[in-house]
């Protein structure tokens, strides 16, 4: 059985792209997406959305492995393999400024990637936007706005009307399973 | 204040051919990696694997035998093995340059080599690992640099450069993948959108992670991709910095200076540009991109040779200012070793290839002839090899009592490793021009003037 999984309308470059993505706004839709093959800027505000929380998260895991980092040194240099090492203090710690270093750096990166993706909800191979074929388009020359039947502002005939009267081409119902 | 010096979008044009619409950039890319290599592709395959099972043979046998098939001695225990070491991770250092640094500086034309500039350091330092792993000579306790709990109750000391080396070189490899990778995956789900086969659908689909390009998923890319800029840049002044102290703190005379880690890093950078110049040249030559990799970007690249090679010069002359300076007798020998003992040809070779050589990019005619661009990058390849055997292998030779001195000669084994490492870089560069899209077509599409919704064309459609 085939369900009903949302719209999609194709626009003609990101000047009508951008309009359109207001005009949604404007009209109460709350998850609709607009799709580009590059971001575009000034889209953000458009669709209304809030700044990206990822420099938060790279922070805090950046600091992790700083901790991290001078905590393995610590523990190694100091309370499993205590050694006098060219008459240097167990816990030399401008020794351990580089390995320091190079923690906060690895864990932020991991951070930075691994929760792009989780906010993303990436990887993910299905998704109702497949369902189209015209939708390949996005990655090569295509600009395009869905709208996913769980939005709340979301009815088959309306949602159509208004992605034609905001200058929506080639409107699909997206159905699959 | 002047408006249009903050308009998005004012370098497209120098950027990049005129006429570029964004479906033809998806085009002109994409074909290469859906169509058969050229001649010339398999032409050069053919010898970089040849090259890469020369290395293969010669570094099974070094385990099987030792690293005493080297022509490593007393005085000389770090050889070409170090040299390469060193030389490979320096040719790393203008992809995380060109992929970070000019990213946060907003320099448009990077788009154009930044993807396989990030390639070329990706494979640089592939075959720069290898050789401290295969230095070490037991390969199978090269687990002892992992600080885990072992059976010998031993930890490793966090007070050697060697570990600092260890942890910044593995950072660096780590953070230089997952930046490649996030800057494919747009990318990749182009390739996979126009793949006819199912196997091309597949493989490329599971690699571009279902990707739909959302603006609610650029807004989250976008920002990761800027924090792992803001995180590589500060790495790439580092990394080069951290091998410099594999020799600054020790003792011996001419590595015994604090003028190493920006020295090694200025190297480091005119050597990688070095080699992106001539992998760039060869890529155009064999793909036809003349008008993506515009003679622009060459010139601005042969701009970089010059600065840094400026650098590099004023530092080897500052090393001899220093040694006399210091009125360390040792300090003295050394340098004066250096230029006039039995090894000066090696440092005439170098102080030649890369002091001289990059000057003649003060005339633009220079900067804009691909013939010289081409010759002048391999000389800026060999000299820096140069410069780090004049650095590893001189100072060592020759150190304090002349009763313990020594002449390095290297063996073949010497020779067919480094060439060998020659073949590993090649074929995975080959493979991956083949196989995956080598110009960043969505950064591309994203400076051609079109890409700004407030473009003068669109002004009548609002």
């Amino acid at each position: 059985m085939n369900k009903t999984l949302g719209l999609l309308a194709e626009f003609e470059n990101p000047a009508t792209l951008m309009n359109a993505a207001e005009k949604f706004r404007e009209a109460g839709y709350k998850t609709f997406d607009c799709h580009s093959p590059f971001p575009i800027h000034g889209m953000d505000e458009a669709m209304g959305l809030k700044r990206s929380p990822i420099g938060y998260i790279v922070g805090a895991m950046a600091v992790t492995g700083a901790a991290l980092g001078i905590g393995i040194q610590y523990y190694a240099s100091v309370v499993a393999y205590p050694h006098i090492i060219s008459g240097k203090p167990f816990f030399s710690w401008q020794a351990y400024v580089i390995i320091t270093f190079a923690l906060f750096i690895l864990l932020g990166a991991f951070a930075a990637v691994i929760g792009m993706l989780k906010i993303n909800g990436l990887p993910r191979f299905y998704h109702p936007v497949f369902y189209s074929d015209n939708f390949k388009k996005f990655s090569d020359d295509g600009f395009f706005v869905s709208v996913e039947s769980d939005d709340p502002a979301f009815d088959i005939d309306k949602t159509k009307a208004f992605m034609d009267s905001v200058g929506g081409k080639n409107i699909e119902v997206l159905e699959g399973e | 204040m002047n408006n249009k010096l903050f308009k998005p979008n004012r370098s497209a044009e120098e950027s990049l051919a005129p006429g570029y619409t964004f479906s033809t950039v998806t085009e002109d890319i994409s074909r290469i990696v859906e169509s058969k290599p050229p001649q010339k592709w398999w032409l050069l395959f053919g010898v970089a694997f040849s090259f890469l099972l020369v290395l293969l043979g010669s570094v099974g046998w070094l385990f099987f035998e030792g690293t005493g098939i080297w022509g490593l001695n007393n005085p000389v225990g770090w050889g070409w093995a170090i040299v390469n070491f060193v030389f490979w991770v320096g040719i790393g250092h203008a992809g995380t340059l060109i992929s970070a640094v000019l990213f946060l500086f907003r320099q448009q034309w990077r788009t154009a080599i930044n993807r396989f500039a990030e390639a070329m350091t990706i494979f640089a330092v592939i075959s720069a690992l290898l050789f401290p792993t295969i230095h070490v000579g037991r390969v199978w306790l090269l687990y002892w640099f992992f600080p885990v709990p072992n059976q010998m109750a031993m930890w490793p000391n966090f007070r050697s450069p060697l570990m600092w080396d260890f942890f910044a070189v593995g950072t660096y490899f780590t953070v230089s993948l997952l930046f490649w990778y996030v800057g494919l995956i747009p990318d990749l789900a182009t390739i996979r959108d126009r793949a006819k086969t199912s196997f091309r659908k597949i493989t490329y689909g599971i690699l571009a992670l279902g990707w739909r390009g959302g603006n609610r998923q650029w807004k989250h890319y976008e920002q990761a991709y800027l924090m792992l800029a803001g995180l590589a840049t500060p790495l790439v002044l580092s990394v080069h910095s951290v091998v410099a102290t594999d020799f600054a703190t020790s003792i011996i005379p001419g590595w015994h200076t604090t003028i190493f880690p920006p020295y090694f890093v200025a190297g480091a950078i005119f050597s990688g540009f070095g080699m992106v110049m001539t992998l760039t040249l060869i890529a155009r030559n064999i793909y036809h991109l003349e008008n993506i990799i515009t003679i622009g970007h060459l010139e601005k690249m042969s701009k970089v040779i010059l600065v840094t090679g400026s650098m590099v010069g004023y530092s080897y002359i500052m090393e001899f200012f220093i040694a006399w300076y210091s009125g360390n007798q040792f300090e003295v020998f050394a340098f004066i070793n250096r230029a006039f003992g039995p090894y000066a040809w090696a440092y005439w070779i170098m102080f030649f290839s890369n002091v001289i050589t990059p000057q003649i990019f003060w005339v633009k005619k220079f900067r804009t002839s691909i013939p010289v661009l081409f010759v002048a990058s391999i000389f800026v390849n060999i000299g820096m090899w140069f410069e780090r055997f004049v650095i590893t292998v001189i100072s060592l030779s020759r150190d304090f009592l002349p009763s313990s001195w020594d002449y390095f000669t290297p063996t073949i084994w010497d020779i067919l490793v480094f060439l060998g490492s020659f073949g590993l870089f090649f074929t995975l560069f080959l493979l991956f021009l083949r196989f995956l899209p080598m110009v960043a077509m969505a950064e591309i599409k994203g400076i051609l003037p079109e890409a700004n919704p407030h473009h003068e064309k669109y002004h009548e459609t609002h």
